[in-house]
């Protein structure tokens, strides 16, 4: 294998490839073999760089240039002037929309400033389809060393790390590890839950398609100090990249002998299947999942037995999130008490995070637990989008809550977003701003978890659907106020007797946004007003008099016929006719039309 | 494909696979290594620049020097070409005029590894907005 002399490092992450970037990474290719440079420069096709607002990304290694919004017909300019001739195309470059100054190194970009990567340090760096990038970074050496000591000696090093698992709940890896050790039973499992359902989430996607060999490895660890030799991969068949990554890593780690019989000649047994979801919410709860991989519905069952004590086929099974189990292999070689040296008192390490919503920076980040909200929307989110209001953060998909600008000062981490009125959730991080009606949100949560609930036990089956219907009368603006306490106290015996962690948590967007936006609640069921104007049957559309020109515009585009007047003269609006569509705005030249 | 038998053979990999990753480990931190940028724009070329970087290259790779060789854009220096920046961490670059290969070895044996300076360094004459 030639040494190559540069590089260029294209995402082929889901976003980046939504935007043509197999075609981007073509391009280059036969520009490079165009220049005769192909045995000089390497195109690689890494995961994702999680700046995907910017992508697709194109990376040239060594001098660290950040090529963003890249499109195919940019490869030969790239390569024509950056590659052969060594001048940056300037245009491609970040521009910082402080100062509007171009950035070439992504080191000086507040994107990346803040972030430290453990769970995606290989992420927009390797190949994740060449498992020999992943072992030039040091992989599978954790594997190795954990074979060369006992599981006991395995799991104490994952206790005293203080990793919690990241899939939402919290839970002391180290020692969920211990309670399936211990549990009797010469059949065990490990199961790794990509179930990732949470409505803008995408973490365990970027990890699986960026490295899938961390979670590879770090399964057959988790395997070690269980004692089972079969690990699962419960994925949804929606991410087929991610699933196709995986399905590459483990051939290549059993024809390396780091799967199968007799790893690294240790002479400890471990293979991964991969079982495919069909993306159900629910089953992203371990006791639905075990039942849908054991070909059941995916219907939660109670706990006890935890799955540490009877779970898949009734055998003891570990069940962990991607995220967890990819940060497993860094915590043995750099050592749990560097681990521990990260984040806050009780949550250990970082949170990868996926930003979405009303904010600059979309993408993936990662950042050390106690960093506030603050800095993740503004220093890393690059603020709200269009310089509009903060309005409120929702933290933890449909199980979460809002956070508003009162926390924004809070450090993140797995207590202080529950003691917020949210919690950690998975990871998905929805920003909104002054334009979002927070009852809208709720309901839109809702009806998330109307459709998502199993039907299996009566509260979450009925009373969210309840929850939904007094939502939505409310938005219409036939809320009464009575409505509000029966909100709460139907929310609160829900949570108190669901059965599972969806309906538990199902009414917290409820609870939550009528905690911190109690007067939007109000300005609907008294002042019959949405104060975002989001709520269609409450919008009032009027014409300013003053402005309007009579130029009829408005009354030909609306389809109810409700806007009178005569050319030249100023038109008005019939309410009662008005079916609220904003027709006549979109029409209006003059800024007449106006929504109260 | 032969199977990895202990955690010996798992380094021994590792260490011959880690050369190929190598450009994009240290463009990680350039900060703390040797910068050497070969000015590669057309007169750059034509006077041999080509062959003096990959000269440059297989010495970094063969010795393992901590040095990230890249390539620049015309240094404005068309007299002197080749021509090559020298960054050493945490010092202001110098700049190298009339470099063959063999004045090249010259300058990684004193100036990149020891700091000691050889003849052939054109004045600064231009000064970068960047530091500004």
């Amino acid at each position: 294998m030639p040494n190559y002399k540069m590089s260029l490092l294209c995402c082929g992450g889901t976003g980046c490839r939504a935007s043509e970037s197999v075609r981007i990474v073509e391009r280059l290719r036969e520009e490079i073999a165009a220049a005769g440079m192909d045995n000089d420069v390497q195109v690689v096709v890494t995961g994702c760089f999680g700046f995907c607002e910017q992508g697709p990304i194109v990376k040239v290694i060594p001098d660290n240039t950040f090529y963003t919004n890249v499109k195919p017909e940019d490869a030969e300019e790239i390569v024509k002037e950056h590659v052969v001739k060594g001048r940056k195309v300037t245009r491609l470059l970040y521009e910082d929309p402080d100062t509007q100054k171009h950035i070439s190194d992504s080191k000086h970009m507040g994107f990346y400033q803040k972030q430290l990567r453990i769970a995606l340090r290989n992420c927009g760096f390797i190949n994740p389809e060449n498992i020999d990038e992943y072992i030039a970074r040091d992989g599978y050496e954790a594997l190795a060393k954990v074979l060369q000591g006992t599981p006991q000696e395995a799991i104490e090093t994952v206790k005293k790390s203080g990793l919690r698992g990241r899939g939402g709940g919290g839970f002391p890896t180290g020692l969920k590890w211990e309670i399936a050790s211990k549990s009797p039973g010469k059949e065990k499992y490990v199961v790794c839950n990509a179930d990732e359902g949470d409505p803008g989430a995408f973490m365990d996607r970027s990890i699986l398609e960026s490295d899938p060999n961390s979670v590879i490895e770090a399964m057959a660890i988790c395997g070690y100090c269980i004692g089972a030799s079969k690990g699962l991969v419960y994925i949804r068949a929606e991410y087929p990249l991610a699933v196709k990554r995986l399905q590459i890593a483990m051939k290549q780690a059993r024809d390396y002998g780091l799967l199968g019989d007799d790893i690294l000649g240790s002479g400890f047994k471990f293979d991964i299947e991969i079982r495919y979801g069909a993306g159900a919410f629910v089953c992203g709860e371990e006791t639905a999942l075990i039942h849908s991989m054991e070909g059941k519905r995916g219907e939660p069952t109670v706990k006890p037995p935890f799955p540490a004590v009877s779970g898949y086929l009734g055998k003891p099974t570990n069940v962990n999130n991607v995220e967890t189990f990819a940060n497993i292999p860094v915590i043995f070689l750099k050592g749990p008490e560097w681990f521990a040296s990260i984040g806050t008192e009780k949550s250990k390490g970082t949170k990868v995070f996926a930003l979405a919503g009303k904010i600059n920076n979309v993408g993936l980040i990662e950042v050390p637990m106690g960093t506030t909200l603050r800095e993740v929307i503004y220093d890393i989110g690059g603020g709200i989008k269009g310089g509009k209001e903060f309005k409120a953060v929702q933290t933890g998909g449909p199980s979460g809550g809002c956070l508003t600008k009162k926390h924004l000062d809070t450090p993140i981490d797995y207590d202080n977003l529950t003691a917020a009125g949210s919690m950690m959730g998975s990871g998905g991080m929805i920003v909104m701003d002054e334009d979002d009606c927070m009852v809208s949100v709720a309901k839109f949560y809702l009806q998330f978890t109307v459709d998502e609930s199993c039907g299996k036990c009566a509260p979450c089956r009925i009373g969210n659907k309840r929850l939904e219907e007094i939502l939505d009368k409310i938005t219409k603006g036939k809320g009464t106020m009575e409505d509000l306490d029966y909100l709460k106290n139907l929310s609160k015996v829900i949570k108190d007797t669901a059965l599972c962690g969806l309906g538990q948590t199902s009414p917290n967007p409820v609870l939550s946004t009528i905690d911190n936006f109690y007067d939007e609640y109000v300005a609907h069921i008294v002042d019959k007003r949405c104060p975002a104007h989001k709520c269609r049957a409450l919008r009032v559309y009027a014409i300013d008099p003053d402005r309007c020109k009579g130029c009829t515009a408005c009354a030909r585009a609306c389809p109810a016929g409700a806007i009178k007047g005569e050319v030249k003269q100023a038109h008005v609006i019939d309410t009662e006719k008005c079916i609220r569509c904003g027709a006549c705005l979109e029409k209006c030249k003059f800024n007449a039309v106006t929504v109260q | 494909m032969s199977k990895i038998k202990s955690l010996d053979e798992l380094r021994q990999m590792k260490a011959r696979l880690e050369s190929q990753m190598d450009i994009r480990e240290k463009s990680n931190n350039p900060e703390k290594l040797v910068q050497i940028r070969v000015a590669m724009a057309t007169c750059g070329i034509a006077a041999g620049a080509r062959v003096v970087m990959n000269a440059i290259i297989e010495r970094v790779e063969r010795e393992k020097l901590p040095v990230i060789v890249t390539q620049g854009g015309c240094m404005g220096y068309c007299y002197a070409e080749p021509t090559i920046e020298v960054k050493r961490p945490g010092e202001d670059p110098v700049v190298f005029g009339h470099v063959n290969t063999d004045k090249a070895m010259e300058i990684i044996d004193k100036y990149v590894l020891h700091g000691e300076l050889v003849d052939g360094i054109l004045p600064v004459n231009y000064q970068t907005i960047e530091k500004n």
